[in-house]
C-alpha cells in the first residue's frame, strides 16, 4: 500500500487586479475561485499510481473554509479523502509559515510515502512551498519531475528536468516530488462519482489540533517576509500607436517591417 | 498583535467599504460584525482607509543584531565548472547592493574539481570566493547541496543571498531558507539595499497586475531568487584571487537519492536565444488560427512564442512561454499578437529592441511597452499584411 498525499490550493479565478491610479487602492474583480491548474498534474500522477497499484490518495489544502470546494473537486476526480487546514492563526502566511503549517498538518495524518505538489500556484507564483514542506518534514524532494518511471513501497525512480539535462534519479520513500506542467494530461472530475458521493470525506484541522503550539511559527507571526506596499507596474516608453481601419493598419505595419528589413527575402 | 478591529467605530457604510476594499477578500461584514479572515496578507490597506476602525499593532519582535550578518552572496550556478551567465548578472547586482553599506561581494560555488574555475568569479566582481569542492558534490543532489549551503551560512553569516531562479536554484533556495528559518522572495525583478542592510525585494504579484515591495526586516540572511536576463552582466575585468576552500565532511554528503543517469535534453527551440519572435496570446481564439500566424512568423524567420494561458490550455509547450514563469527574451524584434501584456508577461520581454503589438483593446497594457502599437483586429490585419508581403516577395 502506497500512501500518497497531494498538496493543492484554491486560487482566485482571475488575477485581474488593478491599482487605481488616483487612490492607489487595489481593484479586485469579484470572480470566483478555482483549483490551482498546476495541481492537476500532481493529482494526475497520484491517481494514475492508484490506477495501477494499491495506493491511497489523500489531498490537503490550507485555506479559508471555502477552500473545501477544491478538496471536493479532487475527491470527485478520485482522491480518497481530503484535509482542510484552516484557522485564523494560519492567515497572512508567507512561504515559510505556509510550508510549516502544511508540514505540521501532514504530520498529524500518520504515515505517508509520497507527497506530490504542482509546479507552482497561479496566485502566489513562487514555486517554493513544495521544497520548504519537504525540508520541514526532513524528507528529500525533487522539482521539475517530468516522468515517474517506477514506484514501489520503498523507492521511486523519476526523470526530472535540470536546465538542459534530464536527470534520472532513484529516491527513497518517503519523499516529495514537484511535478512539471508537461508531465501528463490531467483527468476531469467524474460527475458519476460526484453524484454517488454520499458521505463527507473532508476533515478539517485547526490550530488546536496541531502538535506544535508555538504561534510564532504560523501565519503572519511566523512569516519573515513582509509586504511593505503594493503599487501599479511601471508604464513608460515612447510608443507610437496606430489607429484606423484594418487596411491602413496593415499598410503601416508593412512599411515598418520592410523599412527595418524584417521581411525575409523570398 | 496584527490587525485589531474597533467594533464601536464600524458603521454599516464603513463596514461595506472595507469589505470591498480588501484586495484579498479577507474582510467580511454582515451588517453588524466585521471580521478578518485568513486571506489577510497584512497589506494594511484597511488600516490606511479604515478611519481608525482598524489599527495595526506591531509585534514586539526579537530583533536580531544585523551587524553580525555581513556581505552579499551570489550562489554560483554552473555545470561541471562552466559558470552560467545568471551568476555573472547576479554578481553585478550584488556589487551595487554591497556598496551601499561597504559590504563584500561573496560567491559560493559547490561542485567537484571546480576550484580552478571558481577564480573566474573574481573577474565579475566577487571579493571573496568560497568553494565546496568534493567528488561527492559532482552532481546536484538536494540533500548534500543543502547541507553545504547551510554550513556556509552558519560559518560566514552573510546578510543577503542571491540565487538564480534556475531549476537548481528554485529547488535549493527554498530548501535552505526553510532550514535556516528565514524568508525567501521568488523571482525578484528589482533589488535595492537600505542603509540598514535590509534588502528591498520587488516582485510582481497577482500574475503581474501589481508589484509588491517585500522586505525581511527581522531575519538574516535575506534570501531571494532572480530569473536569468533580468539584470545585466557586468564587464569582465582581469582580477585574480584565491578561493577559500571549505571543508566538506562525510555527514554533509548523506543522500536518500542517487542519480542513475544524466542525459542531454534533446535540443529544441530556445526562444531566449531567438532574434525574431512572434508572440501570441489569448486574442487568438482557436488553435487552428495559429496556422495563419505561423505563416506570418515564417515570413519573418521568427520563432513562435506564447503567453501563459496558451500553455495552460495545451496549445504550446511550456518552453515557448514568455514571461516570469516562462522564458525571458531579448530579441531584435518581437511581434505580439493578441497579448494583453500583464506585467508577468512583459517582465520576460521588456528587453526586446523593438516590440510591435497588435491588440483590439486600446487600453491593453501591452501598448505601454510596445514600440509600435496597432489597435485593431489581427484577424483582419494579418491576412492583409500577408497579401502585401507575398506581393513584395
Amino acid at each position: 500500500m502506497i500512501n500518497i498525499i497531494v498538496c493543492v490550493k484554491q486560487v482566485p479565478g482571475s488575477n485581474n487586479v488593478k491599482v487605481d491610479d488616483k487612490t492607489g487602492l487595489l481593484i479586485r474583480p469579484k470572480t470566483g475561485n478555482k483549483l490551482n491548474p498546476y495541481d492537476l498534474n500532481a493529482l494526475e500522477v497520484a491517481l494514475s499510481i492508484k490506477d495501477q497499484k494499491e495506493a491511497s490518495v489523500k489531498v490537503v489544502t490550507m485555506g479559508p473554509p471555502q477552500a473545501k470546494e477544491v478538496l471536493n473537486e479532487c475527491i470527485w476526480m478520485g482522491c480518497d479523502e481530503g484535509v482542510l487546514l484552516s484557522d485564523r492563526v494560519f492567515g497572512g502566511a508567507d512561504v515559510l509559515a505556509t510550508s510549516y503549517t502544511i508540514s505540521q498538518g501532514i504530520k498529524r495524518f500518520g504515515s505517508y510515502d509520497l507527497i506530490l505538489c504542482g509546479k507552482q500556484t497561479t496566485d502566489g507564483d513562487t514555486a517554493q512551498v513544495g521544497a520548504e514542506v519537504a525540508e520541514h518534514l526532513g524528507i528529500p524532494h525533487l522539482s521539475n519531475v517530468m516522468e515517474i518511471i517506477e514506484i514501489d513501497e520503498s523507492n521511486v525512480t523519476v526523470k526530472a528536468l535540470q536546465e538542459n539535462l534530464i536527470i534520472t534519479e532513484k529516491i527513497q520513500l518517503p519523499c516529495l516530488l514537484c511535478t512539471d506542467s508537461d508531465i501528463n494530461t490531467p483527468r476531469l472530475p467524474s460527475y458519476k462519482r460526484k453524484k454517488n458521493m454520499k458521505e463527507d470525506l473532508i476533515k478539517t484541522l485547526t490550530f488546536a489540533d496541531y502538535e506544535d503550539q508555538n504561534i510564532y511559527r504560523y501565519g503572519l507571526k511566523g512569516s519573515p517576509t513582509q509586504v511593505q506596499k503594493v503599487f501599479p507596474p511601471e508604464r513608460n516608453h515612447n510608443s507610437q500607436v496606430f489607429n484606423g481601419n484594418s487596411n491602413e493598419l496593415a499598410e503601416n505595419l508593412f512599411s515598418i517591417l520592410s523599412e527595418k528589413k524584417f521581411i525575409r527575402e523570398a | 498583535m496584527g490587525l485589531i478591529v474597533h467594533k464601536d467605530k464600524i458603521t454599516p457604510i464603513l463596514g461595506e467599504k472595507l469589505q470591498k476594499l480588501c484586495p484579498f477578500g479577507a474582510i467580511s461584514y454582515d451588517g453588524k460584525e466585521l471580521s478578518i479572515g485568513m486571506g489577510c496578507k497584512s497589506c494594511k490597506l484597511c488600516v490606511k482607509n479604515g478611519e481608525g476602525a482598524i489599527t495595526f499593532e506591531e509585534e514586539k519582535v526579537n530583533t536580531i543584531d544585523k551587524s553580525q550578518w555581513n556581505g552579499v552572496v551570489v550562489f554560483c550556478e554552473h555545470f561541471k565548472g562552466k559558470i552560467h551567465n545568471i551568476t555573472f548578472e547576479l554578481l553585478g547586482k550584488a556589487k551595487e547592493l554591497a556598496d551601499v553599506n561597504g559590504h563584500k561581494v561573496m560567491a559560493l560555488m559547490i561542485g567537484s574539481g571546480i576550484t580552478a574555475q571558481s577564480k573566474e568569479l573574481f573577474c565579475y566582481g566577487a571579493d571573496e570566493v568560497y568553494v565546496y569542492d568534493d567528488p561527492g558534490l559532482e552532481n546536484f543532489l538536494i540533500e548534500p547541496y543543502a547541507n553545504v549551503f547551510e554550513d556556509f551560512i552558519r560559518k560566514i553569516k552573510p546578510s543577503s543571498i542571491l540565487v538564480g531562479a534556475t531549476n537548481i536554484g528554485r529547488s535549493l533556495a527554498p530548501r535552505v531558507a526553510a532550514r535556516i528559518e528565514t524568508g525567501l522572495t521568488a523571482d525578484c525583478t528589482a533589488l535595492e539595499m537600505t542603509k540598514d542592510t535590509d534588502l528591498v525585494q520587488i516582485r510582481p504579484a497577482f500574475g503581474g497586475n501589481i508589484m509588491a515591495r517585500i522586505m525581511t526586516p527581522n531575519h538574516r540572511p535575506q534570501f531571494c531568487t532572480v530569473r536569468y536576463k533580468i539584470f545585466s552582466k557586468p564587464e569582465r575585468k582581469e582580477i585574480s584571487g584565491n578561493p577559500k576552500v571549505m571543508e566538506v565532511t562525510k555527514p554533509m554528503l548523506t543522500s536518500h537519492a542517487e542519480i542513475l543517469n544524466i542525459e542531454e535534453k534533446p535540443v529544441d527551440v530556445d526562444i531566449s536565444e531567438a532574434d525574431i519572435i512572434v508572440q501570441v496570446g489569448r486574442g487568438v481564439k482557436s488553435k487552428a488560427d495559429l496556422d495563419r500566424i505561423q505563416e506570418f512568423a515564417a515570413s519573418l524567420g521568427a520563432t513562435m512564442a506564447c503567453t501563459r494561458p496558451l500553455v495552460e490550455n495545451g496549445w504550446f509547450d511550456a518552453k515557448h512561454q514568455i514571461g516570469l514563469s516562462g522564458r525571458t527574451v531579448k530579441p531584435k524584434l518581437l511581434v505580439s499578437i493578441g497579448v494583453s501584456g500583464a506585467v508577468q508577461t512583459v517582465a520576460g520581454m521588456k528587453g526586446s529592441d523593438c516590440i510591435i503589438a497588435i491588440n483590439n483593446d486600446p487600453n491593453a497594457p501591452i501598448f505601454g511597452v510596445s514600440t509600435y502599437g496597432f489597435v485593431g483586429d489581427w484577424y483582419e490585419i494579418l491576412p492583409m499584411l500577408m497579401k502585401k508581403i507575398k506581393k513584395e516577395a
